[in-house]
């Protein structure tokens, strides 16, 4: 932790200039903005774990997601604060929303089961306590760990905006990366067809071509009935 | 960074308008209304009839299916954002290497198509 922040603080040219937050209302008003959003979301990630009905857990989901979005926005990373409304909110969260009809849980019965996977779950939780008391160790350690992040993450780029600065070296610098992910898209994309496709033999479909294809000559024929003798 | 989230204020100003409104319908409508519940007021109404079952039934994968190739495009799209605003710095290999990415996914779109998975029944 402690290295990787004192390379970081290296790294800054003697003459750049760091990002210095303005004083004034801006910061109170920042402050304030911030402080509500990661309020909402705890909240609403603790009701996720402990709502009785699966499908409330989902929509307070969506509302983290969304004070996730706005923390983000407040950080600076607009295109991912974009990203995580459209992709997460807008479809991840409808996906779940469907998984979670579909499975039919029975709530008392998931309830059983809670001793049983508690060890598991603790460690989990564990690791994640660890972890994130070692970032706030290296924070509080490395008087300048804030200042090497800021010259670090996103000041360099100045006068152009995230997103671009994100398009400059996504499909160049990263494009190994970036087909990776084209083609983890289509393995994604073939392989739920593979698993949930299954074609139902008794349906009748609309076959457009064989519609088209039907003439007069061949649909329609003209009879003469004779008078009281039936077809 | 400050000047860029002066532009979000307005949306701030918007969550705010909207919260008060949704909160006030919900506790003016609280207050004012007169409350006089009773057990058949609060019974379930469904066209007369008692709730025949839970809601929660078991649903076509294919509503599944849908979901998650709808997913697949809408991430393929979000890749398009920063190229088309990069394009004119990132030059032709990057043109041509989202030219690859798109063909990539084409594969996967014409797979799908033929099979079938397009189709609702």
């Amino acid at each position: 932790m402690r290295r990787i922040a004192e390379g970081k603080a290296g790294g800054v040219a003697p003459g750049q200039e760091c990002f210095i937050i303005g004083g004034g209302e801006g910061v109170v008003v920042h402050a304030v903005v911030f402080y509500v959003f990661a309020a909402i979301a705890i909240a609403g990630a603790v009701q996720v774990i402990s709502a009785r009905n699966p499908v409330h857990s989902v929509l307070f989901l969506v509302l983290v997601f969304f004070n996730a979005a706005g923390l983000f926005l407040l950080l600076g990373a607009e295109f991912l604060a974009m990203i995580l409304v459209i992709v997460y909110v807008g479809a991840v969260a409808v996906l779940f929303l469907f998984v979670v009809m579909m499975l039919d849980i029975n709530t008392l019965r998931l309830r059983e089961g809670f001793l049983q996977y508690l060890p598991l779950g603790g460690l989990v939780g564990v690791i994640l306590l660890a972890e994130l008391t070692a970032v706030i160790g290296g924070w509080v350690f490395v008087p300048d760990v804030e200042e090497a992040l800021q010259t670090g993450g996103t000041a360099a780029m100045s006068g152009i905006t995230n997103t671009e600065a994100l398009g400059r070296v996504l499909y160049t610098d990263y494009v190994y990366l970036f087909q990776a992910s084209g083609l983890v898209l289509l393995v994604a994309m073939v392989g739920s067809i593979m698993l949930t496709l299954r074609t139902r033999p008794d349906v009748r479909r609309q076959i457009i071509a064989r519609q088209l294809e039907r003439t007069k000559a061949n649909s329609l024929k003209v009879r003469k009935v004779p008078t009281g003798g039936g077809v | 960074m400050e000047d860029f989230l002066k532009e979000y204020l307005p949306i701030l100003v918007f969550l705010g308008i909207a919260g008060v409104v949704a909160g006030g319908a919900v506790v003016a409508s609280y207050i004012v209304a007169p409350q006089r519940p009773d057990a058949e007021k609060d019974s379930a109404y469904e066209c007369g009839f008692e709730a025949f079952e839970d809601t929660r039934t078991h649903f076509d994968i294919r509503f599944y299916l849908v979901a998650i190739l709808f997913i697949i495009f809408d991430l393929e799209v979000a890749f398009l954002f920063p190229w088309a605003m990069a394009l004119g710095k990132i030059g032709l290999f990057g043109f041509w290497s989202m030219m690859v990415f798109l063909g990539i996914l084409t594969v996967g779109f014409v797979y799908e198509w033929k099979k079938g998975a397009l189709e609702w029944e």
